[in-house]
C-alpha cells in the first residue's frame, strides 16, 4: 500500500469499522442480554439449594427436588380441588413458583374428593399416579407440637367455632351433606371435652385420644397420632387453639431430620 | 423451490442473515419479473403508487382485531373454566386438559422431562396433540394467535413505536442467534440441575398463571419485561429469547397454513416489514431479494396477518399450501 491510496481508503475503513463496531456492540449486548436472563433465571434455584420453605405438597407428591422437577407448574390440581386446599407457589419460592402447596391451618385438604382427584388431574405424575385411596397417601405426619395449649391434654372442652367466625376453611361434614362441604365457621360445637383432631380425622385410625395415666380423677387425653397419619393436615386445620397445638411435620422436614 | 433456498430459510430461524437468492436459486419466471419491474417504465409507476398510497395511507386492523379476539378468547376459556367451573379448558398454557384431552406446550413438556428424567404418557400425548394443532397453523401461530404475553408485548410495542417514532426511545436489538443459544442453555441447565430453570422466569407461564389463579410477585418480572421493551429493545423476549416460540417454529416448518407473497403485486416499499415481529421473513418483499414469483414466506413467521393489513397492494394473504394447485 503506497502513501498516495492511503488517505483516500480511509474514510471508507472508517465507515467498515464503525458498522463492525456497530455489530461487536449488538453482539456484545446479545450476550449480556443471554446472561442477564440466565441468571434471573438462576435466582430461582437459591431458595430451593436453601430449603427456605418448607412445604406440604398435595396428596400423592413424589419427593420435593423430584416434585419440583416433574412438576408442569400447570394449576390442574388446584382447579379439581373441592375445598381449594391446593395454592400455587410465587416468586419468593424459587423453582417453586406455580408449584403446588397447601397451606393446611388455613384450608387442610380433608379428602371431601374421596379419590383423590388432584393426583388424577396431575399430567405429569408429580402427584404420583400410584397413590388410588386416601390412606396411601403421605404428605407428612401429624406431630402434638404444643402440648402445653392442647384442650384434651387440659382436659378442657370446646364451645365455639374453630378458628373464629371469619375462618374461610371448609370442611366436609359426613353426617350433614357427604358431597357438598361446608364452611366450618358455619358449623359451632359444644363439646365436654375436645377431642376435634380426632373426630374431624378423615382417616380411620390415624389419631386417637388415649387417656393420660398420671390422671387424679380428671378427664386429661393425649391425642396419640398412629403410623396411619397421611399428613393431610385436617386435625391442624380444626385444632381451636392459636397457635394449633398439632401441627403437620411434611415429608420433608421429615426426611431431614430422620 | 429449491432445497437449498429452503434450507437458508430455516438457517434464518436459527439466526443466519437473510440474503437475496442466487442465480441458480431463482426461477426464470422470476428473473424476467425483477427485470421488468426494473424498466424505467415500471419504476415511475411505482413510484406514482407509492406516492399516492402516503397522501391516501390505507389502514386496516382486521386481521389484528381477529386476532387479538383470539388471543382473549383462549385466555378466557381458560379462566372461566377455573373461575365459573365450566371444566372447558383446565390448566394453565404449559398444559391443560380442552374438554378431557391432555395439551402440554412442548417446551415445557421436554423441559420438565430433562429434569425428571423420565418419560411421561400423558405429556406426549399432550405435546403430540398440541403439536399436531399448531403445525397445522404453521410457523409460531401459537405466539401470535394464543400467547397471553404476545398481547401485552403487542401493546408494549406499540408504545415503543410511539416513542421511537418521536425520537424518544431506539431500539437495540440483539442478535436472533441468542434465542437459540438461550433455547439450548436452558435444556443444559434443566437436565444438570435437574429442575424447571426456565420455568422461573418463563413470563408465559406466570401471565397465564396469574390471570386463572390471581395475580402474583412474579408479575413483577413480566412488568420489567415489558418496560424493558417499551424503551430499550422492541419485542425482546419474543424476538431474541423465547424457547417456546423457537419450539414452536420448529414444528410449524412445513404447515399447511401458509402467508403466500406475490411478487407481481409488490411495489417494495416495506410497509410489511416495518410491522412484522420477524422482519426476516419478509426479507424476500425487498426489490430484487424474491426467489420465485409466488413463494411462501420463512418458517419463522407467526402467522400474525400485520404484513396482510399492512400492505396496500394485496400481496400478500393467508393460504393453504398447494390449494392454489388444486383449484
Amino acid at each position: 500500500m503506497t502513501d498516495e491510496t492511503a488517505p483516500a481508503k480511509k474514510p471508507k475503513k472508517k465507515r467498515l469499522t464503525r458498522l463492525q463496531l456497530e455489530r461487536r456492540r449488538m453482539i456484545m449486548r446479545s450476550l449480556g442480554a443471554g446472561a442477564a436472563v440466565v441468571t434471573a433465571s438462576l435466582v430461582g434455584w437459591y431458595p430451593v439449594l436453601n430449603r427456605m420453605f418448607d412445604r406440604l405438597r398435595p396428596p400423592g407428591a413424589l419427593v420435593e427436588d423430584k416434585f419440583l422437577a416433574a412438576c408442569i407448574k400447570c394449576g390442574q390440581c388446584v382447579q379439581v380441588c373441592p375445598v381449594q386446599a391446593i395454592k400455587l407457589g410465587d416468586s419468593d419460592e424459587g423453582y417453586g413458583l406455580g408449584v403446588p402447596y397447601i397451606d393446611a391451618r388455613s384450608q387442610a385438604c380433608d379428602f371431601s374428593c374421596d379419590a383423590v382427584q388432584c393426583v388424577l388431574a396431575c399430567p405429569t405424575g408429580a402427584l404420583s399416579h400410584e397413590i388410588a385411596t386416601k390412606e396411601e397417601v403421605t404428605m407428612g405426619v401429624a406431630r402434638l407440637a404444643r402440648p402445653d395449649r392442647c384442650l384434651a391434654m387440659k382436659g378442657e372442652g370446646f364451645k365455639g367455632v374453630v378458628q373464629g367466625p371469619d375462618f374461610e376453611g371448609m370442611l366436609r361434614y359426613e353426617e350433614i351433606d357427604r358431597w357438598e362441604p361446608i364452611k366450618v365457621a358455619d358449623h359451632p360445637y359444644d363439646l365436654e371435652l375436645c377431642d376435634l383432631c380426632v373426630r374431624e380425622c378423615p382417616i380411620e385410625g390415624a389419631i386417637s385420644l388415649v387417656a393420660m395415666s398420671e390422671g387424679d380423677g380428671e378427664h386429661r387425653f393425649v391425642p396419640t397420632i398412629t403410623d396411619k397419619c397421611v399428613g393431610c393436615g385436617t386435625c391442624e386445620m380444626m385444632c381451636p387453639t392459636e397457635p394449633a397445638a398439632i401441627v403437620i411435620d411434611t415429608e420433608m422436614s421429615l426426611g431431614e431430620t430422620s | 423451490m429449491s432445497m437449498k433456498w429452503y434450507a437458508h430459510k430455516l438457517a434464518m430461524m436459527f439466526g443466519a442473515k437473510p440474503r437475496r437468492p442466487d442465480k441458480a436459486e431463482e426461477t426464470d419466471a422470476a428473473r424476467e419479473m425483477k427485470k421488468f419491474q426494473k424498466t424505467p417504465e415500471q419504476s415511475a409507476i411505482r413510484r406514482e403508487i407509492i406516492a399516492k398510497e402516503h397522501e391516501y395511507p390505507l389502514v386496516s386492523n382486521k386481521w389484528k382485531y381477529i386476532r387479538w379476539t383470539s388471543i382473549i378468547l383462549i385466555n378466557l376459556m381458560f379462566v372461566v373454566s377455573f373461575s365459573w367451573d365450566v371444566q372447558l379448558v383446565e390448566g394453565a398454557m404449559t398444559a391443560s386438559r380442552f374438554l378431557g384431552f391432555h395439551m402440554a406446550d412442548p417446551t415445557s413438556a421436554l423441559m420438565v422431562t430433562l429434569a425428571y428424567k423420565d418419560l411421561m404418557l400423558n405429556l406426549i400425548i399432550g405435546t403430540v396433540t398440541v403439536a399436531i394443532l399448531w403445525w397445522f397453523f404453521g410457523g409460531r401461530a401459537f405466539c401470535s394467535w394464543a400467547c397471553p404475553y404476545h398481547l401485552l408485548a403487542e401493546w408494549a410495542e406499540s408504545i415503543h413505536v410511539f416513542l421511537a417514532n418521536r425520537g424518544w426511545v431506539k431500539d437495540h436489538p440483539f442478535h436472533r442467534g441468542l434465542r437459540v443459544v438461550l433455547w439450548v442453555v436452558f435444556m443444559v441447565l434443566t437436565f444438570l440441575i435437574g429442575l424447571t430453570v426456565y420455568e422461573y422466569v418463563n413470563p408465559i407461564g406466570i401471565v397465564s398463571r396469574a390471570l386463572i389463579y390471581g395475580p402474583t410477585v412474579a408479575l413483577v418480572w413480566v412488568i420489567f419485561l415489558l418496560g424493558f421493551e417499551i424503551f430499550f429493545t422492541r419485542r425482546a423476549w419474543c424476538r431474541y429469547i423465547c424457547p417456546m416460540g423457537l419450539s414452536y417454529g420448529v414444528i410449524g416448518t412445513a404447515a399447511p397454513v401458509q402467508i403466500k407473497y406475490d411478487l407481481s403485486k409488490c411495489v417494495h416499499e416495506g410497509e410489511c416489514r416495518a410491522v412484522c415481529l420477524v422482519p426476516h421473513v419478509l426479507e424476500i418483499t425487498k426489490m430484487g431479494y424474491a426467489q420465485d414469483t409466488t413463494e411462501y414466506i420463512a418458517p419463522d413467521c407467526t402467522r400474525c396477518g400485520l404484513c396482510i393489513d399492512a400492505c396496500p397492494q394485496g400481496a400478500l394473504s393467508y393460504t393453504f399450501r398447494g390449494l392454489d394447485k388444486v383449484i
